[in-house]
């Protein structure tokens, strides 16, 4: 089943290539991995989907809390959370289909930011399962092009994310694998 | 104070309570290597820099404190990989520093660049990249930190040429490591402790097996109580051999692949596992489908990602191994598993007869023979065995009684052929009174031999028995096994060990009689330089019992009835 974790990292340089190596080193699959700023500029926030069962899910959270540069983990599949994808469709939208396009358009919320005499780019915010019903219906008109971002998300009500900051270091004192190994 | 890169990196490595580091000089650390001059810290040059990573691993495993390589950039770094890998592997605190192309160069393709923070990625608990001087001493003490807290493991710091000649402001004291992520310290919860008590103190068939945590941590005498108190019988992983005396009657002996019979008997009856600082490694388990199918299961780890991985375990208590036993050892009463005890030694009567060491003298010479004669030979003493990979390596675990904690060094998880003789160096020079021996096969021994020559430069007493059997043994007996004794690229042709010894003024001698395995090590004992011993043992023998890979553990090839193989011999 698809997990979704929260992972707050030091904003340092090579820090997505750590995590991104984890995953491919351990074999486990990312579905979407996305990265950005947040509200404290030492710290980028990245919402990681994988696709994994309960115990590779705490296998997951443990190794990432290994990476020295992690500086928290939240699985919130099973929380509350408001998720969201962005995408940016360019359909092709000759004269005739057009008023049809911007049908779907309003229906969908989405929003129309390009327009040329042949073709409209139109950007959707929302669930994964609503990007993918827009795609689905706009299919006929002749999708050119589509970029996602994959997802972010939050979890809801007032509870944030508290992770350690750098001034607690001063209190530092110092899918079983079933296939046999044929290695010799 | 103002000082350059370079200075302030030999300057924290004494603050750090290096005495010793372990490197090969070249164009991209040149400039820390001119301000070597001035340091305390006594160089060893080594002949390959996989070499000198072996050592610094040698030396963490035979002392527990961190060891340290120094590499240039490009081909000096990228032959550190396989020693990285090694420690990584066994949990080793190694740290490794290496020379960077000028920052302004980074990414241009500069002559020996090599992106090794990229290369070593996997294979290092942590990496860093340094490119101005100002920020290594505070990466420097992250560097030792991280290495040896928590589960240890090594971690490279590459400092490019500008950082290394650039002056800054030191400030030790400033320089303070900034680890916000990073948290070695866990401990149990009390329902955990609970928990494992109740499962302890319930059990009819419990064990307890005592890895390479234990000596990490240092909780010998912890498990050593624990076995006492509770009348639980141990067994050990090749990795925590010397964790708990072989001669304490508790002590069963190794398990796994090449374990004792009657100890992986024990595990597949066993109602209950203490495992202790180890992590269940495939040589160890066999088939995870059939292993210890009657057994709940108690483990004691520092890192939690090891929970579940191969063996879902039944309470897991996070955290050291001595701290987590302390706080339960009051809390346990004896447990009444004399009937259980009684039927391990039961098993134990088999295997016994079948034992090899225990042949009369036919002639032939068996490497069970060396290893029981040198451990005979040393016992009592302070002694260090550091073995290479293959079958030597399974024989010295089976046959060497490791009483002390720190005897044994071996390259467990990679399995590293060459890593005995540089380990050897490394351990000698963290340990100088310790009588250091190199068990080491014919192959592995060819692999970094070149090490030869930084013994004799740095004047060293070592003792080195080849365990010479003209073969690829351990392949060979997998070819025997399991490919119809096709013999492919296994027979292997070396020099003259002793000629070669003879080239580096390294003593030496050759043994192809048993009677002549005690002499030569009496002799190698008194003479106080460096010895090597040539054992011409017997080409075809194998390691016995075995566990195929993707077997189930108490399904083991066992070892002919030697006293019928003997007659047919003769
Ligand atoms: C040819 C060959 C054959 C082999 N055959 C066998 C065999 O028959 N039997 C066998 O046992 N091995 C065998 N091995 C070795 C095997 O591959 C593993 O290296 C070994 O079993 C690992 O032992 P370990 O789990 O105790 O140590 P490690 O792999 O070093 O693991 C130590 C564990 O302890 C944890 N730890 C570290 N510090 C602490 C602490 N302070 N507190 C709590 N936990 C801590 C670590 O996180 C880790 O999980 C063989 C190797 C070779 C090359
Ligand atoms: C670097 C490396 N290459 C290959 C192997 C695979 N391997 C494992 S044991 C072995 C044979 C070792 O031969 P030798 O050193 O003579 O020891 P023996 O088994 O004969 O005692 C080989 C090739 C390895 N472990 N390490
Ligand atoms: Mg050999």
């Amino acid at each position: 089943m698809l997990k979704t974790f929260v992972v707050h990292v030091e904003n340092k340089p090579g820090v997505l290539t750590r995590v991104a190596s984890l995953f491919r080193r351990r074999a486990f699959n990312i579905d979407s991995l996305t990265v950005g700023r947040t509200e404290k500029p030492e710290v980028s926030r990245m919402t990681i989907v994988v696709d994994a069962d309960q115990d590779q899910a705490r296998r997951i959270e443990a190794s990432l809390y290994k990476l020295v540069n992690v500086l928290l983990v939240e699985d919130i599949t099973d929380e509350p959370a408001i998720s969201r994808d962005l995408a940016m469709i360019k359909v092709s939208a000759e004269h005739d289909q057009r008023s049809h396009v911007l049908q779907l358009v309003n229906i969908f919320r989405a929003r129309v930011v390009d327009v040329a005499p042949e073709s409209l780019i139109i950007e959707i915010t929302g669930t994964e399962e609503k990007i993918d019903r827009l795609l689905e219906v706009l299919g006929p008109f002749g999708v050119l092009e589509m970029v996602r971002t994959g997802i972010v998300a939050m979890r809801r009500g007032a509870k944030s994310s508290t992770f350690p900051q750098a001034e607690d270091m001063d209190e530092i004192t110092a899918d079983s694998v079933d296939d046999e190994n044929q290695s010799v | 104070m103002t000082k350059t890169g370079a200075q302030i990196l030999w300057e924290c490595l004494e603050r750090e309570g290096v005495t010793h580091v372990f490197g090969y000089p070249g164009g991209a650390i040149l400039p820390a290597y001119d301000a070597l001059q001035h340091s305390k810290i006594h160089h060893v040059l080594v002949r390959h820099e996989q070499g000198a990573t072996h050592m610094a691993d040698g030396y963490a495993r035979a002392s527990g404190r961190v060891g340290v390589a120094v590499a240039t950039s490009g081909p000096g770094a990228t032959n550190m990989v396989t020693g990285i890998a090694t420690a990584m592997m066994d949990s080793s605190p190694v740290v490794c520093i290496t020379g960077q192309v000028g920052s302004k160069l980074i990414g241009s393709d500069a002559f020996q660049e090599t992106d090794i923070t990229g290369v070593t990625l996997p294979i290092t608990k942590h990496n860093y990249l340094v490119t101005h001087a100002g920020d290594v001493a505070r990466t420097l003490r992250e560097a030792f930190y991280v290495a040896a807290s928590g589960r240890p493991g090594p971690v490279l710091v590459d400092i490019t040429k500008d950082a290394q000649q650039s002056s800054c402001e030191f400030d030790w004291e400033a320089a303070k490591p900034q680890l916000p992520g990073y948290r070695p310290d866990l401990s149990p919860t009390s329902e955990d402790y609970a928990k494992a008590l109740k499962l302890i103190q319930e059990a009819k068939r419990p064990v307890i097996f005592a890895g390479h945590g234990v000596l990490i941590s240092g909780a010998m005498s912890e498990v050593r109580e624990l076995a006492d108190r509770t009348g639980i019988p141990v067994t050990l992983t090749l990795l925590g051999l010397g964790a708990f005396p072989a001669s304490h009657p508790l002590n069963l002996g190794m398990m796994g692949m090449h374990g004792e019979a009657w100890v992986n008997h024990t595990i597949q009856d066993a109602d209950l596992i203490i495992a202790l600082g180890m992590r269940f490694d495939d040589r160890v388990t066999g088939n995870l489908k059939t292993y210890a199918p009657k057994a709940k299961k108690i483990q004691v780890e520092i890192d939690p990602s090891e929970i579940n991985k191969l063996v879902k375990v039944d309470v897991a208590l996070i955290g050291d191994v001595r701290e987590v036993l302390r706080e339960m050892l009051p809390r346990l009463q004896p447990i009444d598993c004399s009937e259980w005890r009684g039927y391990i030694d039961g098993l134990k009567g088999d295997a016994a007869v079948r034992d090899i060491q225990n042949l009369p003298d036919s002639g032939h010479l068996y490497a069970a023979h060396v290893i029981n004669d040198l451990w005979q030979e040393t016992r009592g003493g302070d002694v260090v065995v550091v073995t290479d990979v293959g079958q030597h390596q399974m024989w010295e675990a089976q046959y060497f009684k490791h009483e002390t904690p720190l005897s044994l060094i071996t390259s467990g998880g990679l399995g590293t052929m060459g890593f005995a003789l540089p380990a050897a160096i490394g351990a000698k020079v963290a340990r100088p009174e310790a009588e250091v021996w190199v068990v080491v096969g014919d192959g592995g021994f060819q692999m970094t031999m070149a090490e030869l020559a930084t013994i004799v430069q740095e004047k060293l007493k070592i003792n080195i028995a080849i365990i010479n059997n003209g073969f690829l043994g351990m392949v060979r007996q997998w070819q025997e096994f399991f490919y119809e004794r096709n013999y492919e690229s296994t027979p292997l042709l070396s020099p003259n060990f002793a000629k070669l010894a003879d080239a580096y003024g390294i003593r030496s001698a050759v043994v192809t009689q048993r009677s002549q395995v005690v002499p030569a090590v009496q002799s190698a004992r008194k003479y106080d330089g460096p010895v090597l011993i040539d054992f011409q043992v017997e080409q075809e023998d194998s390691v016995y019992p075995m566990v195929a890979a993707g077997a189930a553990l108490h399904e083991m090839i066992r070892r002919p009835n030697p006293l019928v193989e003997t007659a047919e011999d003769e």
